[in-house]
């Protein structure tokens, strides 16, 4: 009995302690990522960088103005794309939950979330780039297609939190139910929305594999649309394999604003969150 | 169909929530200012009838009614009749206070005129006034019309959703255990509040508090188990009920 006892309190204990060294040793990655790359990328970050375009191998300076307004461009495309197309699967999955259709539409929304990201690059390279080369379009297809599913699914969670009473009493006044969604449901659940675009666009925004064999690369600006593009995932990742010192560099500060780009987008979304609340109880 | 002093009358009502019979074969009538509590053990019905009133407990999935609501005379069932249409005319107090998330006072009582078509600003202003007197309510928020609704007490909460239904002037007002979520101090107000609203409208309250039905109700219907088991006189259910069922129901509560 009392040994038992001894000994599930010692058990508890170890399980405790693991429980608890485990939970910090998962923060260290982030840590020891964000130092080492400000520790490699700092040096390089200059103002060149975000305004000049590349110079020749093993030229100095120069920056990744291309790569930074290419994945501008990509990224906003992808979210003007996306955003509307997500939120109202969102909106259905959630208002229209139970149907057989938002059941189907639930499950091939988690498929295509879990969908290696190159396997979506390779799919829009056979559907678009093979028939009108490597663009900015075919790209931001490709990131359109990484976006929705995260899009869709984060807006019906955040959606469903909203209490069912608020869209009683819309109905109870005699609004149509697309208004009480539109004009009271979404509302309430506004800042749990903006956090999953902002988390949708930040994942998209780092996003290289998709953007190799659709947007490819430019070493300039594109001049429309149609042509391939650059974007700063994919600079970097060309640049880190040269062998020339100053583009590892060059690389490394590309890696940092990745960095900075997500925790700016993170931190923002918290202080959205702090100041506006969610909804009543 | 309806007699000619009665606002709504219901006719053979039944109602389902998929196979489950929750309400059977219910008639009544219910007069112009008439004041009609709903009283009944928790579980027998009160809420889906007076649901099946504005067309709500069809938005429940797998539910369904049978029968006929006359509103003014008009079969509310009847085919091709909008839903949307007929909540405009019979407006509905939930059990908890329920103001719109994130609007202000002054919207959560204009969002059902201005969604409703109100486009002029000033009428709008001046219906959401009304509405805000009507609940009793003015002098407390007047100031602050700009202030979430949310930020107001329970029992504020309450006549906010009273005005916010007010708003778009129906003549019947359905009111589903309105104070049973707030204080005795707020709940006295909200029963003055029903006595005001008798000289202009129609109120049908459910309570499960018999001296509340006592204090503010001229008619009283008993439900058990899905029936109406029994309808009249306040005073008649309370202190001379016919059917032996009221009779234990009224004594044990009193007792
Ligand atoms: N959404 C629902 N789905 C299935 N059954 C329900 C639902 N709502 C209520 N019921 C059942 O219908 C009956 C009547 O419920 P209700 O009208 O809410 O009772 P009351 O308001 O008198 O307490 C109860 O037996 C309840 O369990
Ligand atoms: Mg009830």
């Amino acid at each position: 009995m009392d040994f038992a006892y001894r000994r599930r309190k010692f058990v508890n204990l170890v399980s405790l302690a693991g429980i608890f060294g485990l939970a910090v040793l998962a923060a260290v990655p982030f840590f020891v990522v964000s130092v080492f790359v400000l520790d490699k990328g700092l040096g390089a970050i200059s103002w060149d960088f975000f305004t000049q375009l590349p110079k020749g191998p093993g030229e100095e300076g120069g920056g990744m103005a291309n790569a930074i307004v290419g994945s501008a461009i990509m990224v906003g495309l992808a979210a003007v794309l996306s955003i509307p197309w997500g939120l109202a699967a969102g909106i259905f999955m959630s208002e229209y939950g139970d149907s057989r259709t938002a059941r189907c539409l639930r499950f091939t929304t988690d498929l295509l979330a879990s969908t290696p990201s190159i396997v979506v690059g390779i799919f829009v390279y056979g559907l678009i780039v093979v028939y009108t080369g490597f663009s900015a379009w075919a790209g931001a297809a490709a990131l359109t297609v990484i976006m929705l599913p995260i899009v869709a699914r984060t807006s019906e969670e955040m959606l469903k939190l909203v209490p069912d009473h608020v869209r009683e009493a819309g109905l109870a006044l005699g609004l149509p139910r697309w208004k009480v969604i539109v004009r009271l449901v979404l509302p309430a659940a506004k800042s749990g929305v903006i956090t999953g675009l902002m988390l949708a666009l930040a994942r998209v925004a780092g996003e290289t594999a998709p953007l190799l064999f659709t947007a490819l690369g430019n070493n300039y600006h594109s001049e429309s649309l149609n042509q391939p593009t650059a974007s700063l995932p994919v600079q970097v990742y060309n640049y880190a394999m040269s062998p020339f010192e100053e583009m590892q560099q060059q690389a490394w500060a590309g890696a940092l604003v990745l960095v900075l780009f997500v925790v700016v987008i993170n931190l923002s979304t918290r202080l959205l969150l702090r100041s506006k609340q969610g909804w009543s109880s | 169909m309806s007699a000619s002093n009665s606002i709504l009358h219901v006719n053979q009502l039944d109602a389902w929530f998929g196979n489950f019979h929750a309400l059977k074969n219910i008639s009544v009538d219910v007069k112009d200012h008439d004041v009609m509590a709903l009283i009944g053990p928790s579980g027998c019905g009160k809420s889906t009838f007076i649901r099946c009133l504005n067309r709500l407990h069809e938005e429940i999935e797998g539910a369904k009614v049978s029968g006929d609501v006359f509103l003014e005379g008009q079969n509310i069932y009847g085919p091709g009749k909008d839903p949307v249409v007929i909540r405009r005319r019979i407006g509905m107090v939930f059990q908890k206070p329920n103001p719109f998330p994130g609007l202000s006072i002054y919207d959560n009582v204009a969002i059902g005129l201005k969604l409703g078509g109100m486009r002029d600003r000033h009428q709008v202003e001046e219906h959401v006034h009304q509405a805000l007197c009507g609940a009793a309510l003015w002098d407390e928020v007047k100031d602050k019309l700009k202030r979430p609704g949310a930020s107001l007490s329970g029992g504020q909460q309450q006549r906010l959703c009273i005005a916010r239904a007010l708003a778009v002037q129906p003549p019947v007002l359905l009111m589903d255990e309105p104070t049973s979520a707030l204080d005795p101090i707020s709940t006295g107000r909200i029963e003055e509040l029903i006595q005001q609203l008798k000289a202009t409208i129609t109120v049908i309250i459910v309570t499960h508090n018999m001296q509340q039905a006592a204090r503010i109700a001229n008619r009283t219907a008993y439900f058990l188990l899905g029936e109406m088991v029994e309808v009249g006189q306040t005073q008649q259910i309370f202190e001379a009920p016919v059917d032996t069922r009221t009779r234990d129901y009224v004594t044990g509560q009193f007792g």
